[in-house]
């Protein structure tokens, strides 16, 4: 008996630290190829990679389910907002002329686009579902520029590996990886339902970003920052919901 | 030296029992911890706080945005619950993979899952209810196998129940949805998949309650300690 449980041990053991090896190198290759989340380091972190690596993988070209017409919600839900800055009503009253989108960051030509220039670009129309992680959604008709076109328009740096966004709220922001920055499906969007965006769903500008989560989608959009590391933005999560304890990563 | 005992539990299905229990329980209460932010049900694709709910729980709910009656608000705990649903999600499912390969392979499925055709000829399976709400302590067979009544519970929870709750889980996935389609409007859209995924989730807890009721009823002590030591008592081995 006490043979055979040494052998056990012995095999076991053996087992055990060519998983650890095994894991470790796996986590090396994964790194290199982009596919560990900012947040991989947070205590609930290893599952949360397994699922970013993995849909990195099979969803990177994927496209997001979109809808016929008549699938369209009747009464959309409008999730509630902070107070907006006392900035905003004066630009809501001037039909948001003076509203700008500054894109900078690692990017050759940084620049400032106005929402009737953004409206005058070739635009991409989708209708797709807003999905919260709350548990309920609603599906509208979305139009927008491709953010691919005002990178490409910036000129991205190509060691670039995310994309910030920032709300006029204070504080809001989320971020992407390429992969979903470069998606044909993620636009800044100015129109919804074939009107300009209503102010409760984030007019004049939203982030849509239908592979993930609502969350991912900020509203009011003042600012794109291209940059290699998040660090710098917020708590270093890479959006104020993983710096509150949410997963970068929305995909689910 | 110790008589060595057959063993009633292999020790592949003891480990990946004790740690789909823990999976389980902690995608139960991150699972709970998630629904109070929402708990009203749909079907179809979509359903928000504007469309009228097929079903809601009456309970206080964790967002201002749904008023179900009650002033307070709880906390929101969303965020550390989704990541552990997700961590244990893929624990239960890695696991599960595993546990199935061993089941078809190994013939446990077969010998001690899968009910056999006589059994579930209809008077035998009634006779077998009857005595089942007759006598609680297992018998020699069912002390070394399960009895027609627990290979149905069982089976229906890895064949059917377990099966359901991951698909209609990953149907709630947008990036999952961007690659399969189909999985979701089969089932007639996100929020049918959610409404199934709560009512599965009813059924594996009643499953739960039933097993952990009928483990106390015949033998807390011998149930459990052959789930963990694999072997059963003396008294139940001599029976």
């Amino acid at each position: 008996m006490s043979n055979i449980s040494r052998r056990e041990l012995i095999t076991t053991g053996l087992a055990a630290a060519a998983g650890v090896a095994g894991v470790g190198a796996l986590a090396k290759i994964a790194s290199a190829n982009g596919l560990i989340p900012p947040d991989s380091g947070v205590l609930y972190g290893t599952g949360e990679s397994l699922t970013y690596a993995a849909q990195r993988l099979l969803t990177r070209h994927s496209m997001a389910q979109e809808f016929s017409r008549d699938k369209i919600s009747a009464k959309p839900f409008a999730n509630e907002v902070n107070t907006l800055p006392a900035e905003f009503a004066p630009l809501q009253a001037g039909g948001f002329e003076g509203w700008r989108l500054k894109v900078d960051g690692m990017v050759a030509r940084p620049k400032a686009y106005s929402v009737a220039e953004l409206k005058l670009a070739p635009s991409q129309s989708q209708i797709t579902m807003v999905a919260c992680e709350e548990g309920w959604d609603y599906i509208a008709e979305w139009s927008g520029v491709p953010l691919e076109k005002i990178l490409r328009d910036v000129g991205v740096h190509p060691s670039a590996k995310y994309v910030v966004y920032q709300s006029i709220q204070p504080e809001w922001y989320e971020s992407i990886d390429m992969a979903d920055a470069l998606h044909p499906q993620t636009i800044v969007a100015h129109t919804m339902n074939g009107t300009d965006l209503p102010v409760p769903f984030g007019g004049p500008l939203r982030m849509r970003v239908p592979r993930q989560l609502g969350y991912k989608s900020v509203k009011y959009i003042t600012r794109i920052t291209v940059t290699d590391d998040l660090k710098p933005f917020g708590k270093g999560l890479g959006g104020i919901d993983s710096d509150n304890g949410y997963a970068w990563y929305a995909g689910i | 030296m110790a008589v060595y005992s057959r063993m009633r539990h292999t020790s592949f299905v003891r480990i990946t029992h004790w740690i789909t229990t823990l999976a389980f329980l902690a995608l139960l209460v991150t699972g709970v911890e998630i629904l109070i932010s929402h708990p009203r049900f749909y079907w179809g694709d979509t359903g928000n706080v504007n469309v009228k709910p097929l079903l809601t729980l009456p309970i206080p709910t964790s967002r201002s945005t749904i008023h179900n009656g009650y002033s307070i608000t709880l906390d929101d705990q969303n965020g550390w619950s989704r990541y552990l649903h997700f961590e244990a999600a893929w624990v239960a499912v890695l696991v599960g993979i595993l546990y199935a390969a061993y089941g078809f392979r190994s013939g446990h499925f077969r010998r001690e899952m899968l009910p056999s055709k006589s059994e579930l000829a209809p008077r035998k399976l009634a006779s077998e209810m009857v005595r089942h709400a007759r006598v609680w302590k297992p018998n020699e067979d069912e002390a070394w196998s399960y009895n027609v009544l627990q290979r149905l519970a069982y089976s229906g929870v890895i064949f059917v129940l377990f099966p359901l709750i991951i698909w209609t889980g990953l149907d709630m996935s947008p990036a999952f949805t961007s690659v399969f389609p189909g999985a979701v409007t089969i089932l007639g859209g996100r929020q049918a998949a959610r409404t199934i995924h709560f009512a599965v989730t009813i059924l594996l807890v009643s499953f739960l309650i039933v097993h952990v009721a009928m483990v106390v009823l015949s033998g807390f002590r011998e149930r459990v300690g052959s789930m963990i030591t694999g072997r059963l008592s003396k008294a139940e081995e001599r029976a």
